[in-house]
């Protein structure tokens, strides 16, 4: 702070309408080109080519008069990630500035690379790496400045194509009484009259013998992990990334169904782990699996593997 | 030909925010403190170093003369370079042998550079020192150029942790240094521009300094133990960041080897960024035995213009306080460290 009452006033230095400056041959040739849509070097006496084309070789050594096609192609050099542009930037979202060498010439230049859309603020993200390979973004309008360059873009190496097909599908009869079940807290499934193996869901038939089965039982909606996933890549049904799908094996039944196991970190999630659903408020019930939000632990001891080991 | 050496300098107590004094009114008082620690009160030359974009005004350094008293007519130059350039054509000066002495100053006080907005538009006060054709119409501010070469320097082999490892030692040397700013040690920080982050650069800082030249047989009159110049020079890369390796800096290390960089106690750079210093230190094959900005450096007080000229005064003082026999001292100005000039001191005077 002042160290007493000090007079202050604003004050700007400016040339009102932009100061005129004659650009020669050389770097006139370049922005003549450049207003075209076009990229040149220069080649030196040693037979460099330099980009943006300069009057010298940095030996001090003249240029040739011959200018030489370059790009459209470019690598990536040297970069600096500005996550909050500042007023006098070219772009008021996070970019890079980078140090670009179009294919066929040996000196870089400075420009802007747009990465597309960030939050103010954004760490620099995974793509931006020296080598990487660009492409200039033209104006529409030039006018003979390196500014007719709007910024640099990566090349395409991916695209995004939407996949969607709509469908009404009938749940049959065995897993509309099932998820009838559901709707009521219910967990409901069948014996097979032949094996004495009880499945939940049902299907209405017992897949190893080949029958049909009617016999209903109903079991309690504990369980053990008898094997799981960890996903890492979001899924909307699922809590946080990382999150855990499992088979559990209901008490009583003898198949496993697959289903989320939370409320725990996803790497203390382990085989034989006692586990409970986790309804949703009753309010929210319908004839739907998604009445279960997923399985938490019940805190018991883990169930030996041996117990387990036939139903994985 | 007769030796030239440091035999007196004097600085503010640099300042992070505008104080309310002009730019004479800061210097008028180091250029006293030198006068009265020589005893002259006239000198062979003057020379200067200044930046008229700081104060927003054409030839606002004539006016710094008044600090001087230049009364009747002196013999006086300035340079639009930092003053350790000033330094240079001084020592070239003296080498003439018509004159035994030289005042030599520098100031700037960076705290008026101010946006529209309010922010300081030092970064972008920097753009206008760019080539016009190809570099300043796309706005590229100084610390943007900067983190251009750390990637640059990272890139060829080193890790982010080295910079931190640099600003959390300015600034500590900087708290102890009470000419310096006292700035915090660094904490978790956000990117300024990646790879950077605040403390990797330099604070905003007013500040000015002045140093005394003596020639031979002057300088033991003028001064106990004088700070004798053994080699100065000074190189300059292109200036198109595209055209050089950012990563090193060839300049620095021909400079260096013309001046003499070796076998030095203590190094004061002019590295207003954190990687500059180490692209610094390669370049002038300065080990880890060597003591590195022990003033805290330009990330702990930049009044730029002035910030090289400290750096010669500094290693002056190391050798006229007797800590060390044998100092270097850098000074740069430009984008990326365009331009690098290195001054070798010694103790002894072999001339």
């Amino acid at each position: 702070m002042p160290q007493f009452d000090s007079l202050t006033a604003d004050h700007a230095l400016e040339f009102p309408g932009g100061y005129t400056r004659s650009v020669g041959p050389v770097i006139g040739r370049f922005l003549t080109e450049l207003r075209d849509g076009r990229l040149v070097g220069v080649r030196t006496a040693g037979g460099r080519v330099l980009f943006p084309p300069v009057e010298y070789d940095t030996d001090g050594t003249p240029v040739t008069g011959e200018f030489v096609d370059v790009g459209p192609e470019c690598t990536v050099g040297a970069y600096a990630w500005v996550p909050r542009p500042r007023p006098g930037h070219p772009l008021d979202r996070p970019f890079a500035w980078a140090l670009i060498t179009p294919d066929g010439a040996d000196t870089a230049m400075l420009h802007v690379l747009d990465l597309g859309v960030f939050e103010a603020g954004a760490k620099p993200p995974k793509t931006l790496r020296a080598g990487l390979r660009v492409r200039p973004k033209w104006r529409a309008e030039r006018t003979g400045t390196v500014g007719d360059i709007e910024s640099f873009r990566p090349d395409v190496t991916m695209i995004n194509a939407p996949v969607r097909a709509d469908y009404r599908l009938s749940a049959g009869r065995a897993l509309s009484r099932f998820l009838g079940g559901v709707a009521q807290g219910r967990l409901l499934g069948h014996r097979c009259g032949v094996c004495g193996k009880v499945y939940v869901p049902m299907k209405g038939m017992c897949p190893v013998d080949g029958v049909p089965t009617t016999e209903e039982v109903e079991v309690p909606d504990t369980g053990t992990v008898t094997t799981f996933a960890v996903n890492n890549i979001p899924d909307p049904r699922a809590p946080d990334v990382p999150f855990v799908s499992a088979y559990v094996l209901l008490d009583g039944s003898d198949i496993a169904m697959v289903a989320l196991v939370a409320g725990l970190p996803a790497d203390e999630v382990r085989m034989g782990m006692r586990v409970r659903a986790a309804w949703r408020p009753r309010e929210e019930w319908g004839q739907t699996m998604a009445n279960i939000k997923w399985f938490e632990p019940t805190g018991e001891p883990d169930v030996p593997f041996d117990d387990i080991k036939d139903h994985l | 030909m007769r030796d030239i050496a440091v035999v007196a300098f004097a600085q503010t107590e640099h300042q992070g925010e505008d104080s309310g004094l002009s730019e004479v009114e800061l210097l008028a008082p180091v250029i006293t403190e030198v006068k009265q620690s020589t005893g002259l009160s006239r000198f062979g030359f003057t020379c200067s170093g200044s930046l008229d974009y700081l104060a927003g005004a054409p030839f606002s350094f004539v006016s710094a003369l008044d600090a001087v008293g230049a009364w009747p007519p002196i013999s006086e130059s300035h340079v639009e370079m930092d003053a350790a350039w000033a330094l240079y054509e001084a020592w070239v000066r003296l080498r003439h042998g018509d004159v035994d002495t030289a005042l030599v100053y520098g100031f700037g006080k960076c705290s008026q550079v101010v946006r529209e907005d309010g922010e300081s538009g030092l970064p972008e006060l920097m753009t206008l020192q760019l080539d016009p054709y190809y570099l300043a119409p796309l706005g590229p501010d100084q610390t943007s150029l900067a983190a251009l070469q750390a990637r640059a320097y990272l890139d060829a082999g080193h890790k982010e942790d080295d910079l931190r490892a640099v600003a959390v030692r300015s600034r500590a040397a900087g708290r102890a240094n009470p000419y310096a700013l006292d700035l915090a040690e660094p904490g978790e920080e956000e990117y300024e521009v990646a790879p950077l982050r605040p403390s990797d650069c330099p604070p905003v800082t007013d500040g000015a300094a002045v140093i005394v030249l003596a020639a031979g047989d002057r300088a033991r009159e003028l001064c106990e133990r004088p700070a004798w110049i053994r080699g100065i020079d000074h190189r300059t890369d292109a200036h198109a960041f595209g055209a050089r390796d950012l990563a090193r800096s060839e300049s620095a290390a021909l400079a260096g080897e013309r001046a003499g960089a070796r076998d030095v106690e203590v190094a004061e750079l002019h590295a207003r960024f954190s990687h500059e210093e180490l692209i610094l230190r390669d370049a002038l094959g300065l080990g880890d035995d060597v003591r590195v900005n022990p003033s805290g450096g330009p990330l702990a007080a930049d009044p730029v213009m002035a910030t090289g000229l400290i750096r010669i005064g500094e290693a002056a003082n190391r050798i006229r306080s007797g800590e060390a026999g044998r100092v270097l001292a850098h000074a740069s100005h430009g984008p990326c460290l365009q331009s690098n000039l290195v001054c070798v001191m010694e103790a002894q005077n072999h001339g």
